[in-house]
């Protein structure tokens, strides 16, 4: 199956000289849910914004359902739908004729009946006809939203779709999220927010310096990079990590009634039979074992910060 | 072609003049029967007569002009600079339209709503003094003409503007002058010898004497040259307009 996005060997150099794109290829398959990670000023935005039409790229190419986005960007943004990191709205327009106005951007024929949908799928319908300088901050969100769903895009973008947005919207958000996908729909998300990514994305990119340091399932990405820990709760406490346990990582929990050994999933051997064995060796009794996995965060953050440290 | 985009955004900015549409409509009447009030009574009941023209009847396609050409730039700068400004134009960069699409959308509404007020200003103006019109259909062809390549002037000023006193600037150093020195309130026969010659430098000049020739039958230069000046106005906007499409100036990066 081809890619719906191909991005191929992307570079964007802004007036000026700041490269905030550095070669970045990337392909985004149909139906999945992408989620782009990456501190401020990653390029995330920069990407989507040039996948969307917004800039151009300096060199390399994409396409958006086989169409370059450049030379052939009405079948290419006929695709695609946007909405954008910052809430940009005409504040004396209502819900209704914002929305409406969209859909007529994309060439699309009118559709009140799909609008009213839409509307009501994101609780506006009773905000239809209020101006949107009358609307609170979440529901000004949601109406960029309905903007974008308005000319039934396939592949949609959102930039940072849940900064600064109550519990409710956000839960909201992941439901329509979740609702758009199984329509078939592509969604590229970026975020900051790793939970949302771990609980909504189908992949995670990595963004950091303009340059797309992974891109993986994330599931596979969760336990290849995963480091796991394996806590010992022990049947008495110990003062110290006895010498004999020396070669092994390991530090005491709870005032010594606990041990936690650090390993790593991708590893050849785990070291946690040996491990036991050298336990019981040193009169250890074990009373409870568990194991817990690094969440996306803890991968994030050693991945920027592996990168940071390189350059 | 997306028709169905240059509908779409000649609409939106249609309703917003709607919206708005009784100050979209008194403020022209209001302004009009002021400077009939002052340029007509006051000064008219001096001068009595140009060239055969009674001077109320005289100033009348001078009034038109004067609000269509500040109207239609107003219009046409603020439409797209708006956008701009408050960042909605994301979509119209992301929408699968072109340059030539939007300038359609914005000028078509801008020069519009120019004709929508250049007319109420000829009602009004009907109201005071005795008009007769000797070419009707010169005169709306000038009329349309003026609003069209002075919406395509305004829609260059907004794409160009970075901040709303530079949005300003064109139309109030460059253009009012040019209208209020032009010939609305007088004909250029009446300046000094001099003066008439720099007054040919004058693009504006060209406009209202044939705007005026269209209504009374006189003219301060050929109708010709009238025509031929529009005509190399508009296709100046056009090319500048090209020229922006081809480049993405100011608009994409």
């Amino acid at each position: 199956m081809t890619a719906i996005v191909q991005i191929a060997n992307v570079e964007k150099v802004y007036d000026g000289g700041f490269a905030a794109l550095k070669g970045v290829t990337l392909d985004i398959e149909e139906g999945e849910i992408l989620a782009l990670l990456g501190p401020n000023g990653a390029g995330k935005t920069t990407l989507i914004s040039t996948i969307c039409g917004i800039t151009l790229p300096s060199t390399g190419s994409i396409r958006v359902g086989g169409h370059d986005v450049v030379h052939d960007f009405r079948g290419a943004r006929a695709l695609v739908g946007l909405v954008p990191q910052e809430v940009t709205l005409e504040p004396f327009e209502t819900v209704w004729s914002t929305v409406r106005f969209s859909r007529g951007l994309f060439g699309k024929a009118k559709d009140d009946a799909l609008i009213e949908k839409i509307l009501r799928q994101l609780s506006l319908w009773d905000k239809k006809d209020t101006a949107i300088r009358a609307l609170s901050g979440g529901m000004k969100r949601r109406v960029m939203i309905a903007k974008a769903l308005s000319h039934e895009p396939r592949v949609l973008f959102l930039d940072e779709p849940t900064a600064g947005v109550d519990v409710e919207l956000r839960r909201d958000m992941w439901e329509i999220v979740a609702g758009l996908k199984a329509d078939g729909v592509t969604i590229i998300l970026t975020t900051h927010y790793i939970e949302e990514a771990e609980a909504i994305a189908d992949r995670v990119g990595v963004i950091n310096n303009g340059q797309l340091l992974l891109v993986e399932e994330k599931a596979a990405l969760m336990t290849r990079m995963g480091q796991k820990h394996l806590r010992i709760d022990l049947q008495s406490r110990i003062g110290a990590v006895p010498d004999a346990l020396a070669g092994f990582d390991l530090e005491l929990a709870d005032e010594g009634a606990a041990l936690v050994y650090r390993y790593d999933t991708r590893a050849e051997r785990t070291g946690i039979a040996s491990l036991m064995t050298a336990m019981s060796a040193a009169g250890l009794v074990l009373r409870d074992l568990q194991t817990s996995q690094n969440s996306l965060e803890d991968i994030f953050v050693g991945l920027v910060h592996k990168t940071e440290d390189a350059a | 072609m997306n028709w169905q985009a240059v509908k779409s955004i000649y609409c939106f900015e249609m309703a917003r003049f709607f919206r708005t549409l009784m100050q979209s409509f008194i403020s022209p009447v209001i302004s009009t029967s002021l400077y009939f009030v002052v340029f007509g009574a006051a000064i008219g009941s001096r001068i009595e007569q140009v060239e055969g023209v009674s001077y109320g009847a005289f100033i009348v396609p001078g009034l038109i002009m004067l609000s269509v050409i500040t109207q239609s730039i107003s219009n046409a700068s603020f439409g797209i600079y708006f956008p701009k400004f408050i960042g909605t134009i994301y979509e119209l960069l992301s929408a699968p339209i072109n340059f030539l699409e939007i300038v359609m959308g914005y000028v078509g509404a801008a020069a519009t709503k120019a004709l929508f007020i250049g007319l109420v200003i000829l009602g009004t103006a009907a109201l005071f003094v005795d008009l007769s019109i000797q070419h009707p259909v010169a005169m709306l062809v000038f009329l349309v003409l003026t609003c069209l390549s002075f919406s395509l002037l305004g829609f260059i000023i907004g794409i160009w503007a970075g901040n709303f006193e530079q949005l300003q600037l064109v139309p109030l150093l460059v253009v009012t002058p040019l209208v209020f020195l032009g010939g609305s309130f007088y004909s250029i026969s009446m300046l000094p010898e001099a003066w008439q010659t720099v007054a040919l430098f004058n693009p504006v000049v060209y406009l209202i004497s044939g705007f005026r020739w269209a209504f009374f039958g006189m003219a301060d230069v050929p109708i010709g040259l009238s025509l031929m000046a529009i005509a190399l106005f508009t296709g100046l906007c056009l090319g500048a307009i090209w020229w922006i499409f081809r480049t993405g100036w100011k608009i994409r990066t």
